[in-house]
């Protein structure tokens, strides 16, 4: 594809995905010369920022809603900086510079040192490889505040709230999409089990599809698979889960085969669930709710003090009977594949704290999409309940 | 100063003296350390003959050296190279890095020529000078046997005695600074070995900055499949790759006239592990770990060894390729220029060598007998003496590396404008075209991989002069790799100033090479890429690669990279990178 094509491309994206509305989207692709999206009175100042800075790519979009207020009122009450504690931000982004004003210069030495920056213009995100970059970085900040936001919120209902950010909450809050949005059940998916390998290729690309149509992952983070014999298929690393056709890893499970070195971070968790369970289709996902909540514990211990709930909580936490563990993206000492997979044993999902959603089905996917909508869904209404907001 | 000594070593083998340099600290901070620094004192250099005792070769650390950053062992070798008359350099890991900044030095120039074979033996700031003439035609381990408690050590094996140009420089008997007949920079020299040892720390400026730096970078490595997978190279070091080239239908066969092996699931990566049972060992400094050792300390081959030993020579005895990797590794040649020299003969004389014909080629190569003396000088120029030119896979006359063009375009262009000929690492395409990080890209076009191209280049060549392993840049970034640097030196920085510096660092041995000839014309892969097409099968075509669109994204690369459309540096852009230009 084309610099155009791409861009085109992730703008589309980030309006289908509720990001950003198509007017308010500034995107522009450098190989030589730099190509816009649109023709813009931005786009000059935005063209000063492309020849200091090392890059081949920028965005800079308006968030939509509720996202726009969120991050305005997070930017107003920064100090320059906004400090997400999700696992997104603690491992890629570090942290969320703030502008207050459109000066190039200034947002300048921000992107030398991060990925994006936030602007009274909105947005702006950089690639170095491509635009798809761009787009996810600006997925993910808008995902981090989120659930920044309603975290914040959540701990200060248990005091006396402060005026701002209860006159902030009571105006977002009507600007989320209702639980009614989804209809009662979900569509359904093709019914296992499966015999044939196109089958189980069609199954995982269907389930993914429908987990950003849902809303259950922000940008590329998510991953899907499915056992059928002794190999388990699994979406690959970095892939768009409403794209995963040519993106699906087969990796036999005694792993005669490293060809599936591309599968998703999570792979070793997802091997490990399918080869203690009877479980064969799982789906991992970033439901915001499901993240907000997991990092919401009255506990005071020295771990909390610490900021390192995410690696070392030793509560066995449940939220209803979801249990809730600690466990970093991928492997390692603290990864989350030693955490999850003892955990989700006789449950229907495992939420990772400040992470996101693992849920699991038996043959097919409809099972585990069921389990991922519904935990999101308890988990939105017990948010709610907790502030005692009159708006739910 | 923090993180850099301020002091580098001048030894003057001729009349075996020493000298300091002290540079400015002006000159760290532009040139960083390891291949930058490295390629600021060599540029003056440059133009000499290789062999001229007057000749540089340069061992060169960075600020992280011998601080707790992750993966922070590794170093640069450079000098101008005997087989390409590029630059020459490699990065190389193992000990030295930090056993020559616990010595007290950023790094060691060694000019001159011993009369005879010697040794130097270097602990803290005193400097002997040893006959090693008993060393000769002795093997790498024998060596390295005999300098035990000497501290790290980089020698040459009988490759380098025997005169190979792709013969490499040793460190600890298994790290290779392998590309571009290093080895025989130090032969040229009567050099034999180095050792080093000491005790000086490295002051670090902001320990706690540096800690929460590493955790990051921590953190990073770990969400990388390709890592710190249960697939990745830690667990199966850098063979994993074997498989994926084997699936994506690009894996060089037959002296790349073909990209598919057949008998690849049984010489993959699970297949050395399952029949060798290694262990695990690495650089020092790193948690990745991605060397594999047998029983009785050899190493298993790595990925590029045992794709050129095993498709690129249709070879399917997996005991083989093991057997020629310990050669190579003991007689001190790079695996990958012997590989495919071996692979141009194979198709010149217009048949496969079998097991046996391998190793004894092998040990002609190396004993200077038969065939071997005209193949110790490397694919291009032994096809050329049999008029075969066509047969020589090579760029700048270094042999290509275990990744066939065709299947990937990033790596097609890349191959040719990297700076020390025929070089993967230079830009490293693979990870984004294959390993998909940070994000995938579309492997069969050539749109956008120009500027890519070029910020890899810059990326890599500061990774190389901070230093740290390009591997690690998978998952990590410079932003993380900026906060350890400001953390270990003091010195502001970020990533983007990181990437300046990387692209000042680039353009300088785009100038040295200017200086040597070096043209648009050497920017040019073998003809078989453009005319014949790769093993197509399972969905996947490997049609020959279009010349046009190729010349023309290395056109736009020029652009971007600052070079005229001839591919020579601009002065103006060099002033802006604040090099100084050609007199």
């Amino acid at each position: 594809m084309d610099e155009l094509t791409l861009i085109n491309k992730y703008s589309e994206k980030l309006v289908r995905q509720g990001l950003a509305d198509k007017k308010r989207i500034i995107f522009g692709a450098k190989e030589v010369e730099i190509t816009w999206n649109r023709i813009d009175e931005k786009c000059s100042e935005l063209e000063k920022i492309f020849e200091s800075l090392n890059i081949n790519s920028l965005l800079l979009a308006q968030p939509a809603e509720p996202y726009r207020s969120i991050i305005e009122y997070l930017a107003k009450n920064s100090n320059g900086v906004i400090y997400p504690k999700d696992c997104e931000t603690r491992t890629f982004l570090h942290d969320l510079p703030v502008a207050h004003e459109f000066d190039p210069e200034n947002i300048i030495n921000l992107l030398k040192k991060r990925k994006s920056a936030i602007t009274e213009e909105g947005v702006i995100t950089l690639g170095t490889i491509t635009p798809e970059q761009a787009f996810v970085t600006f997925s993910s900040v808008c995902f981090a505040c989120f659930v920044k936001f309603f975290s914040d919120y959540l701990l200060f209902s248990k005091q006396d709230v402060p005026e701002d950010i209860e006159k902030a909450f009571n105006k977002i809050v009507p600007k989320l999409p209702k639980l009614t949005k989804y209809p009662p059940k979900p569509p359904s998916l093709m019914k296992g089990p499966f015999s044939k390998e196109n089958e189980v290729y069609r199954a995982i690309e269907e389930a993914g599809k429908l987990m950003v149509d849902y809303n259950l992952v922000d940008s590329y983070f998510g991953n899907v698979s499915f056992r059928m014999g002794n190999t388990l298929y699994i979406s690959q690393t970095t892939s768009s889960l409403d794209e995963l056709s040519g993106h699906i890893d087969p990796c036999p499970l005694d792993n005669s085969s490293c060809a599936g070195i591309t599968a998703s971070s999570e792979f070793s968790a997802h091997k490990r669930i399918v080869m203690n369970t009877d479980y064969k289709a799982i789906l991992h996902g970033h439901p915001k709710f499901a993240v907000i909540l997991s990092m919401y514990c009255g506990e005071k211990c020295e771990f909390r003090i610490k900021d390192e709930c995410h690696i070392r909580c030793p509560q066995r936490r449940f939220i209803n009977d979801i249990p809730v563990v600690a466990g970093e993206v991928g492997t390692g000492r603290y990864g989350l594949c030693n955490t999850v997979p003892s955990a989700i044993i006789g449950r229907k999902g495992v939420i990772v704290y400040g992470h996101g959603l693992f849920a699991v089905g038996k043959d097919d996917f409809n099972e585990a999409f069921e389990n991922l909508l519904n935990i999101e869904k308890m988990c939105k209404e017990l948010y709610f309940r907790k502030v005692n907001s009159s708006n739910f | 100063m923090y993180g850099w000594h301020g002091k580098i070593l001048r030894i003057d083998l001729s009349y075996q003296k020493k000298s300091i340099i002290e540079p400015d600290a002006k000159i760290y901070h532009k040139f960083i350390g390891g291949r930058g620094l490295a390629g600021y004192f060599l540029r003056d250099k440059i133009t000499l003959d290789w062999n001229d005792p007057k000749m540089p070769i340069l061992f060169f650390t960075g600020p992280l050296n011998n601080t707790p950053t992750p993966t922070s062992g590794r170093m640069t070798v450079m000098s101008r190279s005997p087989l390409t008359g590029t630059i020459g350099d490699s990065s190389v890991g193992g000990s030295l890095a930090n056993s020559i900044k616990k010595a007290g030095w950023d790094g060691i120039i060694i000019t001159g020529k011993s009369p005879s074979l010697c040794g130097i033996e270097i602990t803290g700031h005193e400097i002997n000078f040893t006959d090693a003439s008993h060393l000769k035609g002795k093997t790498v381990s024998q060596i390295n046997h005999s300098l035990k408690e000497k501290g790290s050590t980089a020698v040459t094996g009988p490759a380098a005695d025997q005169g190979v140009l792709y013969s490499g420089i040793v460190i600890d008997g298994h790290f290779f600074a392998g590309r571009n007949g290093l080895g025989l920079i130090m032969a040229s020299k009567n050099l034999k070995y180095l050792t080093v040892k000491g005790e000086e720390k490295t002051d670090v400026y902001d320990p706690e900055e540096l800690k929460a730096a590493r955790e990051e970078i921590f953190r990073l490595a770990a969400a990388t499949p390709a890592l710190m997978g249960e697939l990745g190279i830690s667990k199966f070091g850098t063979g994993a790759l074997y498989d994926l080239m084997h699936t994506r239908r690009m894996m060089p066969t037959d002296n790349f006239r073909k990209t598919y092996f057949p008998h690849a699931p049984s010489m993959n990566a699970y297949s050395f592990d399952k029949k060798y049972k290694p262990k695990k060992t690495g650089c020092k400094g790193c948690h990745i770990l991605c060397k594999k050792m047998v029983k009785g300390g050899g190493l298993l081959p790595e990925f590029e060894t045992m794709s050129h030993f095993s498709a690129l020579l249709e070879n399917e005895n997996i005991e083989i390729v093991k057997e020629a990797n310990g050669i190579c590794n003991e007689s001190g040649m790079d695996t990958i220029s012997t590989g495919a020299t071996l692979s141009c003969y194979a198709e010149i004389r217009g048949k496969k060598l079998t097991p046996e014909e391998i190793i004894g080629l092998l040990n002609d190569i190396i004993s200077g007998q038969g065939e071997g003396k005209q193949l110790a000088k490397g694919a291009y120029r032994y096809a050329k003496s049999k008029n075969r030119p066509e047969s020589a896979m090579t760029v700048k006359k270094q042999e290509i590396s275990a990744y066939d063009p065709r299947g990937a375009y990033g790596m097609a262009l890349a191959f040719v404008t990297s700076t020390r000929g025929a070089c993967h690492l230079r830009a490293y395409p693979i990870s984004h075209e294959i390993l998909r990080r940070p994000v995938a890209t579309d492997r069969f076009i050539f749109s956008g991989k120009a500027r890519i191209i070029k910020i890899n280049e810059d990326m890599n060549a500061v990774v190389d002069s901070l230093t740290a392993c390009k591997f690690l840049f998978f998952g990590a970034t410079l932003e993380e790799f900026s906060r350890a640097f400001t953390a270990v030196t003091g010195v502001k920085s970020s990533a983007q100033d990181l990437l300046k510096a990387g692209e000042r660092i680039y353009y300088n041995e785009r100038i040295m090479n200017y200086l040597n000839g070096f043209n648009s014309k050497d920017d040019i892969l073998p003809n078989r890429f453009f005319s014949q097409s790769g093993s197509g099968g399972n969905n996947i075509e490997i049609p020959p690669i279009d010349r046009q669109e190729f010349l023309q994204a290395l056109a736009r690369y020029y652009k971007i990279r600052g070079l005229d459309e001839n591919g020579l540096p601009l002065k103006e852009k060099a002033k802006e990178l604040g090099l100084e230009w050609m007199n």
